[in-house]
């Protein structure tokens, strides 16, 4: 594999697995260098196993990656220099408060006392958790763990920072911290990897998307890409009379010339759509014929829907329920 | 490097936190010696924060001491003062060795968190979070001899070998307590979860502290069993350890324990280290 300056990740035919579970099943990937990649997919889907044998965790069974110039395998004293993790679940140490977890990481990243003292200090200050910076770590809400956790990873400016799911499980206010704790590395030369499971936050955050399902990258591109890939958006419609749903269903079918998706909800239909115009020719149509509407919706396509799309099962299904219908 | 990444100026982003983003020299990496001293340093900040481990161990001991004191102290040697001058070293070994299966049960715990992977995933010398921790549990050994010392003391143990008796034996015990550690470190990264690194160490370690001579001398056990007590490296420590308190230097004695001690080392340091590199 040759290496290429320009690339914060290279990967060709990265397979690892756990027994009979190919949990990475032959990736490639390049990343270039600033700016936010995101891996987007379901749970079970490998975007854990691809970080963690990226960051130099686990060791590849297959292929090959480099890490910002050097082999994940050979060279994984080199990368572990100029990336950081933060892992999927809290990597801080629950039983020290906020200061010496941070002042801990960097006296091991090389500072001496006082200097890691006072990187501590202005980086509780900069994430907002120094009234916290004496507690216990286990005494924090979840927004305020995965601040310091970030926090941690940051303790000397990383040239690569590897996210996973940095956003589960947040409220919306904690969520858009973190947004911005992104953008603010970003802004300041660092190139983020992150792991999703929420396509609007891909939308919001990545330049590009991986698409990951199953172990391999079913998709790529940005987002406005991924989203022309698979029509503009779709429309949900919720009846007023369940017993209406197949006349519904007859109609918007054939005014938008698509595929009408049954939602689990008995009064509920939804289609993904190429073309926002006939969608009021079609909702026109519907109460022609006396079809009852109480509500309708023409939404950004859903990671759902995008799975549906790609992959011909839902988002979803784990790994055991959609063999049958991976194509 | 050399690209300039396409993003527009950042609004709304915090100028505080752009500050403490921005790009700053990096260290130099740390020493092997700096970053296993580091994890030592963590490791007391655990004693400090959670000091029930401390007294979770000794507790028993303790327990043990008065009872086997008050109760059989009388029939086992004549006197309960008498008995308490033999039974205080080897409790001493007991409740040491008891303490050592912590450092198992806490690099399991560690593993289970997320805290490991951080922890592999930075440029330092691989070792030092397991070097460091041992040298965190050398402190933790040390304020649990205090404690059974102070208790001796108070209860009527005096030690004819005075001060540097007491200093002599505390420090094989370390030796020995840190050598120990090593095999627990090795189980703490086999076993799934800290509970079942409890459930081994307390298998492998009753049967090593009861089988010994801390509570009795062996001489009044049957054969087969004062064979075991004989080869068991934690009798030749508990031997040593009452000789060196009663002012005599048992050489044997102590030559045992640290050919113990270096055996101990030699096959389960670089053991743990393999299972360390390689663990998922
Ligand atoms: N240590 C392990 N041992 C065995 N199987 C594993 C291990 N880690 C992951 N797997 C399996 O590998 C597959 C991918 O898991 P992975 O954690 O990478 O998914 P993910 O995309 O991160 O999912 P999530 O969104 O739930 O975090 C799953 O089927 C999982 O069960
Ligand atoms: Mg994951």
């Amino acid at each position: 594999m040759g290496s290429h300056p320009d690339l914060a990740t290279e990967a060709s035919g990265l397979v690892k697995t756990f027994g009979k579970v190919r949990a990475v099943d032959g990736i490639d990937l390049s990343v270039r260098t600033g700016g936010v990649y995101g891996f987007l997919g379901p749970n079970g889907a490998g975007k854990t196993t691809a970080i963690r044998v990226l960051a130099t965790l686990l060791p590849p069974d297959g292929g090959g990656a480099r890490v910002l110039g050097h082999d994940i395998v050979r060279e994984a004293n080199a990368v572990r220099g100029r990336v950081s993790l933060t892992g999927q679940f809290a990597s801080v140490d629950e039983d020290l408060t906020g200061m010496e977890n941070l002042v801990l990481l960097g006296r091991l990243l090389g500072y001496p006392r006082t200097q890691a003292k006072k990187r501590a200090g202005e980086l509780l200050d900069a994430f907002g958790l120094t009234d916290a910076a004496g507690r216990q770590v286990k005494t924090y809400s979840g927004g305020m763990r995965r601040r310091l956790d970030v926090a941690a990873s940051i303790v000397v400016r990383p040239d690569l920072i590897f996210l996973d799911e940095p956003t589960t499980g947040l409220d919306p206010r904690s969520r858009n911290q973190v947004w911005d704790i992104v953008r603010a590395l970003v802004s300041t030369g660092t190139t983020v990897l992150l792991t999703t499971q929420y396509l609007d936050e891909a939308d919001q955050l990545a330049d590009r998307i991986a698409v990951i399902d199953h172990g391999k990258i079913i998709a790529e591109g940005t987002s406005g890409e991924l989203k022309a890939s698979i029509g503009s958006g779709a429309l949900h419609v919720r009846l007023l009379d369940p017993g209406q749903r197949g006349d519904a269903e007859r109609l918007l079918a054939e005014t938008l010339g698509v595929a009408v998706h049954l939602d689990s909800d008995p009064a509920a239909l939804s289609a993904r759509i190429s073309d926002t115009e006939r969608v009021a020719h079609a909702l026109a149509q519907l109460s022609r014929s006396g079809v009852v509407v109480t509500h309708f919706a023409l939404g950004q396509p859903s990671l759902d829907e995008v799975f549906l799309a790609l992959t011909g099962h839902p988002a979803e299904a784990d790994d055991d329920a959609t063999e049958e219908n991976a194509a | 490097m050399t690209t300039t990444p396409t993003m527009p100026p950042q609004t709304g982003v915090d100028e505080t936190l752009r500050a403490a983003l921005v790009s700053r020299t990096r260290p130099p990496r740390a020493s092997a010696l700096s970053a296993s001293l580091t994890f030592g340093w963590r490791a007391l900040l655990k004693i400090k924060h959670v000091p029930e481990q401390l007294f979770d161990v000794t507790a028993f001991p303790i327990m043990m001491t008065l009872m086997f004191t008050y109760l059989f102290g009388g029939a086992l040697a004549g006197s309960t003062g008498e008995y308490l001058q033999y039974l205080l070293p080897g409790i001493l070994v007991m409740t040491v060795a008891m303490i050592t299966m912590y450092t198992g049960f806490n690099l399991n715990t560690d593993i289970s968190k997320g805290v490991f992977d951080r922890f592999r995933s930075l440029p330092i010398w691989r070792p030092a979070a397991l070097v460091g921790a041992l040298l965190g549990d050398v402190v933790r050994y040390t304020l649990a001899s205090m404690m059974v010392i102070v208790l001796g003391v108070i209860m009527g143990f005096r030690p004819a070998g005075g001060v540097i008796g007491v200093l002599l034996s505390v420090a094989l015990l370390l030796v020995f307590a840190f050598s120990l550690a090593w095999v627990w470190a090795a189980v703490g990264l086999v076993v799934r979860t800290p509970n079942s690194v409890m459930g081994v160490s307390m298998m492998i370690l009753f049967p090593l502290t009861f089988g010994s001579n801390v509570f009795v001398d062996p001489k009044t056990m049957p054969g087969w069993l004062e064979a075991f007590v004989g080869v068991n490296p934690i009798t030749h420590l508990v031997a040593a350890v009452r000789g060196l308190m009663s002012g005599t230097v048992p050489a044997t004695r102590i030559g045992w324990v640290l050919v113990a001690c270096a055996v101990l080392v030699a096959v389960f340091a670089p053991l743990t280290m393999r299972l360390y590199r390689t663990k998922r």
